[in-house]
């Protein structure tokens, strides 16, 4: 079939598919799923530039969609998420900024794999580690007690970061934290946003773990604050891309069917386990981008 | 029949209905939207930014109340 704003071909069928996995992946994990939609749309034809803006477009109607299956399921801090977006935004510009300083060198293409791929493998073998060893703390725990009570086998970070006495000092009851420096908040969100603008996508992969380790967010609350974050990070940079003519939003729109009905399915997943399993299910999920990004590296003799 | 086979049907059933009615839309929005969306793009893009992401959000929770009525209509018990 012919999209005519990006003047490709593609297969609707395959759009609704890849939609459909990749929401199914972001209602249970609150990722965008970016490492994955980007290769497959890149794969399929669609240029570099669309790739990035209707991927973007595409996330804002699929986290609409898991966030408000959340929100049923008690799983959104709507206070946590309102700080976070200030970070998100603010970094995510200071991101996009060190990529434009990046272009002026011509290093951008290595320096920005290089770092996805530390960034990543990291993230994933720290995720596996830590909630291998939280999945042992969690057998020993009361086995009546509530999915949602979260157990994690490094709680000092979390701790630290909750001590830091910076007013204004704010209060996540939803969260189960009585009182944490607001500016401990921005600051995480603030990275997340950097790497987002960075290495592009929802940076979903970045924020979660971080809410949960770094501010001691329970594992269920991360995802579902994370995915209700996503809609109004995503949507800013949606419509940035747009204007510079990024976005064909039919592409978007056809792969949105598929991810909505998979948003839902994983959303509706996440009850069913508790935080070190939704952890440690997620952690091959960085290091597939990681060797996306690898292999596109080599693939372009860069490293 | 089980708790099992029977969500499995009704999910079944959700996803068959889901389909025709998204196929429907899809070819309604596709026949009278695609070529208006490509002349704004071309000529008006600060309008075309804004479009698209209305578009996006209305098609999600649209898409979003198609999923729960179904739900509700599909495992309503029945006297």
């Amino acid at each position: 079939m012919y999209f005519p704003i990006s003047g490709v071909h593609l297969d609707p069928i395959y759009l609704v598919l890849i939609g459909f996995i990749v929401g199914i992946l972001g209602g249970f994990f609150g990722v965008g799923g970016s490492f994955l939609t980007a290769p497959a749309l890149f794969a399929a034809g669609l240029p570099m530039n669309y790739v990035v803006g209707t991927d973007l477009a595409h996330i804002v109607g699929k986290s609409i969609v898991a966030a408000r299956t959340h929100r049923v399921l008690g799983n959104i801090d709507l206070k946590l998420a309102a700080i976070m977006v200030i970070g998100t935004i603010t970094g995510s510009e200071g991101g996009v900024q060190a990529i434009e300083f990046l272009k002026k060198g011509g290093h951008v293409e290595i320096v920005v794999g290089t770092v996805s791929i530390v960034v990543f493998t990291g993230i994933a073998l720290f995720c596996a580690w830590e909630s291998w060893m939280a999945l042992g703390i969690d057998q020993r725990a009361d086995p009546t007690r509530n999915r949602k009570q979260d157990v994690t086998a490094i709680d000092g970070l979390a701790r630290a970061l909750q001590r830091i006495k910076l007013p204004p000092r704010v209060s996540l009851p939803h969260s189960g934290i009585d009182s944490i420096s607001f500016w401990a908040i921005l600051f995480v969100s603030f990275i997340g946003g950097i790497f987002s603008g960075f290495l592009g996508g929802g940076a979903g992969y970045i924020r979660m773990p971080s809410m949960v380790y770094l501010l001691g967010i329970p594992t269920h609350i991360a995802v579902g604050t994370d995915l209700f974050e996503i809609i109004i990070s995503a949507s800013y940079g949606t419509i940035r891309h747009a204007m510079n003519g990024n976005v064909d939003i039919v592409i978007a729109l056809v792969m949105q069917t598929g991810a909505a009905l998979g948003a839902r399915i994983g959303a509706n997943m996440t009850q069913y386990f508790t935080g070190p399993r939704i952890r440690l299910a997620f952690a091959p999920l960085p290091l597939l981008g990681a060797i996306v990004i690898a292999q596109r590296l080599l693939a372009s003799h860069q490293l | 029949m089980s708790v099992t086979k029977r969500t499995v049907f009704h999910l079944l059933i959700e996803v068959l209905i889901y389909t025709a009615l998204v196929t429907v839309y899809l070819a309604l929005v596709l026949h009278f939207l695609v070529g208006w969306l490509k002349e704004l793009s071309a000529k008006e893009p600060a309008v075309y930014a804004f479009v698209a992401i209305l578009l996006m959000i209305a098609q999600a929770v649209g898409l979003e109340r198609l999923g729960s009525s179904l739900v509700h209509v599909s495992r309503r018990p029945r006297g």
